[in-house]
């Protein structure tokens, strides 16, 4: 039986008109999804979000605190999570590199908590303050150990408004961390973002066990996947670790419990593939062409689509919003229309190799790839449609 | 059963499978024995403790306890206990270290933490080597001194660890032995009291590892040598410098007051507010 969730409806009862950076949108969607707590290095181009995120969390009762290195703050926002409070951290490459470590801790102690990294390019120190979409792998497969992972993208400043608070719900519903992969180019753009009158966030709070302290088992098998999370101090005593762990939290080598417990951490993620994936597709019933694109290359996609519709060319565009688990079933979608598929991505070609994983030869997969830290242009994309086409 | 291991089985988890992990003779036990009687003598109640470790023999302290408990990452202990601690401040964190994960992978989280004074208990077993790993050197690692690692000779010097807490800003910090049990009861009953961070050092011995590769005898044999070593800090302040050299200085070393990184948020939180309104 699924336990009753303590989700909520929440009145924001102030139209606004904002002209906001991205990253001033992730803070608006944090607050707004219930953050209280956030622990981070300065490291640019992501540095708005704990600057405003200093000024704006005191005024609401949080904590901010800037934290020796990317290793501590993401340390800090794991002990703040446990403690009951919704926590974040935000950085760029290098201090996402740190973040492997305690990663992979909160995704094997299953404690909810966000993180937003504004990719820049690399490796190293890279090119800082350019744009780049070249985390994408890394965010799936960065920490060590067979583990899921939930990675979302923004396009737009009100999509970082509220992919910051699919973000936070995700890691609150099914107790893992959450990356959300945004690039310079939306991080720092400004743009007109609504929030209409009595417009509603749906907020998720983590289910809380109901059963007394006596009988609570923290790691405990259920339907959903998603054991119930006590917090410190509430009178659920029990044990956390980054050691494959028993039901009880006990570590364990026992092959007859790491084996059910591995294969729940992936089950409580892949049986909601359906709601966890999450795309948009744009013209693709008719397309004989479509573009797959994320992040800020979607914007130059949708142009290009528009220009080739133009031209007669009939192009689509499946915007990729969910980039991990890859959205499978939507490009299966636009396979059954189109018989050339193309991928622009500032990187050497990380979701292509997806694309391309998932096409198995039914249609013509073409790469663009743009690693100079300059963005794709609608041009560029353009100029790959009519040669392709 | 005695008073005192009726009382140690009053803070076991019974639901825990035993044996523990230990060595027979180590001298976590005995620090562990320290704690329970300090928090039973403080009276804190079970789930207003959280205890924090991190990776090492003495990282798989906390399972036993019944409190709330938090077994980190290697070195990153006392970075969520802070978040734990100013994500709810009622909570008492008390944090466990080894010392090589105290001093050379947490280092920077440690004097970082010391820093900012905020009100988190360290509690570090100093056995001179990384046990669990097979006896491979550390950070306190005297000069000279043979391990799996320097099997010719340690060329490095060792961190002191209460120094390097007194010099980084800790307001509390006391040495003790695993063999002067009675003072590490109540180091760690006033390092917890203390507002702020406080640090004690627990000067122990690992026979299995660095006592054979040393040649170091027994765990009795390495206690004996605790308590011949050690010097009340007061009698080591009549004494030269030279004679201080092999000495264990044991007691309170630091007791100072600074303000408390909670105490102080809260009073940003009022100006926070305060600009909001205004």
């Amino acid at each position: 039986m699924e336990k009753k969730s303590q989700n909520r409806r929440e009145k924001k009862s102030h139209l606004k008109e904002l002209l906001l950076q991205g990253n001033e949108a992730v803070v608006e969607g944090a607050l707004q999804a219930g953050c209280r707590f956030f622990a981070g290095y300065p490291i640019t181009p992501a540095t708005e979000i704990s600057e405003i995120l200093s000024i704006k969390l005191p005024q609401v009762g949080g904590t901010f605190i800037q934290m020796e290195d990317e290793i501590a703050s993401l340390g800090a926002v794991i002990g703040a999570s446990l403690a009951g409070v919704k926590s974040m951290t935000a950085t760029s490459g290098p201090g996402f590199s740190l973040m492997q470590e305690n990663l992979g801790f909160a995704l094997i102690a299953e404690v909810p908590c966000v993180i937003v990294n504004v990719m820049r390019g690399g490796p190293s120190t890279g090119l800082p303050t350019f744009p780049s979409q070249s985390d994408v792998m890394q965010a799936r497969w960065g920490t060590h150990g067979d583990h899921p992972a939930i990675v979302l993208s923004a396009s737009t400043v009100r999509e970082c408004y509220d992919m910051t608070i699919r973000s936070f719900n995700f890691s609150e519903k099914f107790r893992t961390p959450v990356v959300l992969l945004i690039d310079e180019v939306v991080a720092h753009m400004r743009e007109k973002m609504v929030l209409s009158d009595g417009e509603e966030a749906e907020i998720f709070n983590r289910v809380k066990p109901t059963v007394p302290p006596e009988w609570y088992i923290p790691y405990e098998e259920n339907p959903s996947g998603v054991p119930a999370m006590a917090n410190f101090g509430e009178g659920y005593r029990y044990h956390v670790t980054g050691l494959t762990h028993d039901v009880r939290g006990f570590p364990t080598s026992r092959p007859d419990e790491i084996g059910p417990f591995i294969a729940r951490l992936h089950r409580k993620i892949s049986q909601h593939f359906s709601e966890i994936q999450m795309a948009e597709f744009f013209q693709t019933e008719d397309a004989e062409i479509t573009i797959v694109a994320y992040g800020c290359v979607a914007r130059s996609a949708k142009r290009a689509m528009i220009e080739a519709r133009e031209k007669g060319i009939k192009v689509g565009l499946l915007k990729l919003v969910t980039l991990w688990p890859f959205a499978r079933s939507a490009v299966e979608k636009v396979l059954q229309s189109s018989k050339i598929l193309i991928v622009p991505e500032m990187n050497m070609g990380q979701i292509s190799r997806e694309v391309k994983r998932v096409n198995r030869g039914a249609a013509k997969v073409f790469a663009l790839n743009k690693v100079d830290g300059t963005i794709i242009t609608p041009k560029e994309i353009l100029n790959r449609i009519t040669e392709v086409s | 059963m005695a008073e005192v291991t009726k009382l140690i089985h009053k803070y076991l988890r019974h639901d825990k499978k035993f044996p523990h992990v230990w060595c027979p003779g180590c001298g976590i036990g005995i620090m562990l024995g320290a704690l329970i009687r300090a928090i039973d003598r403080i009276g804190f109640g079970k789930d207003e403790v959280v205890l924090v470790s991190g990776i090492g023999c003495s990282g798989r302290l906390p399972v036993y306890v019944d409190f709330n408990t938090l077994h980190t990452t290697h070195g990153r202990a006392l970075t969520f206990a802070t978040g734990v601690k100013l994500a709810k401040p009622s909570l008492k964190v008390i944090v466990i270290m080894g010392d090589g994960d105290a001093v050379a992978i947490g280092g920077n989280h440690f004097i970082h933490t010391a820093r900012r004074n905020i009100d988190i208990t360290s509690i570090i077993l100093n056995n001179s080597i990384y046990g669990m790993t097979g006896g491979q050197y550390s950070p306190t690692t005297p000069y000279g001194m043979k391990s799996s690692t320097t099997v010719y000779s340690n060329i490095e010097q060792d961190f002191k660890i209460s120094e390097l807490a007194i010099t980084a800003g800790a307001v509390f910090v006391g040495r003790g032995t695993v063999y002067q049990a009675r003072l590490l009861d109540s180091l760690i009953e006033k390092a917890i009291l203390k507002p702020g961070f406080s640090v004690v050092e627990v000067i122990a011995h690992c026979h299995t590892q660095y006592g054979k590769q040393n040649r170091l005898g027994t765990a009795v044999e390495m206690m004996e040598w605790q308590r011949d070593h050690a010097i009340t800090v007061e009698k080591a302040a009549t004494m030269k410098p030279e004679e201080l050299q092999d000495r264990i200085v044991i007691g309170v070393l630091v007791d100072k007051e600074l303000p408390v990184y909670q105490d102080e948020y809260e009073k940003i939180r009022e100006r926070a507010k305060g600009a909001a309104t205004n």
